[in-house]
């Protein structure tokens, strides 16, 4: 029986260091979850004359995408925001960070805009007050305006089956703001 | 030589701290600043604190750090500000609450565990040495004439 020991003290090193790998140290909890989008109003990228605010973001579920033309991984999650454009589910808001217009309308013009609107966000403030640190995440926000989930990272058609659009669904059926 | 090894050294602290110059009026607030970004995180670079971190983040969380201190709020409205964006996940030192107890609590648990252990050994140890004398007469006897068979 004693050999035994070691085994099991090797089994449940095992097991904390396989749930250690699949934890992912960039997926920092987000402290919005569940409180009112924060407030801004930006002006659009495509016109300057044109505002959004976090007003807009009211009255059905969206998400609000936050991008930049300079980000890599924004490119590897284009193709999935187009696709998800054209199926019409929900309003997609996009939120320019810490860019550079022409290059920002460049991107659109190259890559296709799976946008409603987009907030242009040059320094970088709101990005801060929405707890923004690594782009693209993505925030779906209910029909009253508040966030109900964050994810970091480029969306993938597993993450959007398995999270993201089961939490939409459910959203959608919620009551319409009183 | 040894001068050069010593500017060459100077040059090297300069290197590591000099990110960017900041005006105080009140050297209580530079103070404050560079205690908060000393001990606040960088999201981005996660290993480093915000003084460290090359980031473009890190700078842009800095200057808010700066504008709260330097418009005369206290550390505690800086570290509020970062921590209603970001989460406790930005304090190298985080507050007692039930999401970290694990974290204050669990080492204080191995410890228990470890001594709890190292009782039931020490008292495994004990008992196993009662036994070796708990011979029969019968086997002490065979024991003694082994040894002396052994000395023979």
């Amino acid at each position: 029986m004693r050999f035994l020991i070691p085994l099991f003290l090797f089994i449940v090193m095992v097991a904390f260091l396989a749930v250690g790998l699949k934890l992912d140290p960039r997926e920092v909890p987000s402290p919005f979850i569940g409180k009112p989008a924060p407030a801004f109003n930006l002006p659009q990228l495509s016109d300057f004359g044109k505002s959004i605010s976090n007003m807009d973001l009211q009255g059905q579920v969206s998400l609000l995408n936050v991008w930049a033309s300079w980000c890599v991984s924004c490119k590897q999650e284009h193709p999935f925001l187009m696709k998800l454009a054209k199926q019409n589910i929900l309003p997609i808001y996009g939120l320019d960070y810490k860019d550079e217009r022409e290059a920002g309308l460049g991107w659109l013009k190259h890559f296709g805009n799976p946008y409603t609107a987009i907030g242009f966000d040059a320094d970088g403030k709101v990005g801060i007050e929405w707890g923004v640190y690594g782009v693209p995440e993505t925030f779906v926000i209910d029909k009253k305006g508040v966030i109900r989930h964050k994810h970091t990272g480029p969306i993938t058609e597993d993450s959007w089956q398995q999270t993201l659009l089961p939490l939409i669904i459910q959203l959608q059926k919620e009551g319409s703001p009183s | 030589m040894k001068y050069w090894l010593m500017l060459f050294c100077v040059t090297l602290s300069f290197s590591v701290q000099a990110i960017e110059i900041r005006q105080f009026d009140d050297p209580a607030k530079q103070q404050a600043y560079e205690n908060l970004v000393q001990e606040l995180r960088c999201l981005v670079c996660q290993n480093q604190s915000l003084a460290d971190s090359d980031a473009d983040l890190a700078k842009d969380l800095r200057t808010e750090v700066y504008n709260i201190i330097q418009s005369g709020k206290s550390e505690q409205d800086a570290v509020k500000f970062l921590v209603d964006r970001y989460g406790d996940f930005v304090l190298y030192n985080p507050p007692l609450k039930s999401t970290t107890s694990l974290l204050w609590l669990g080492p204080f648990g191995l410890l228990l565990v470890g001594l709890v252990c190292l009782g039931l050994l020490a008292k495994n140890r004990n008992a196993g040495r009662k036994m070796e004398s708990a011979l029969t007469e019968e086997e002490s006897r065979r024991l003694q004439a082994l040894k002396n068979k052994l000395k023979g």
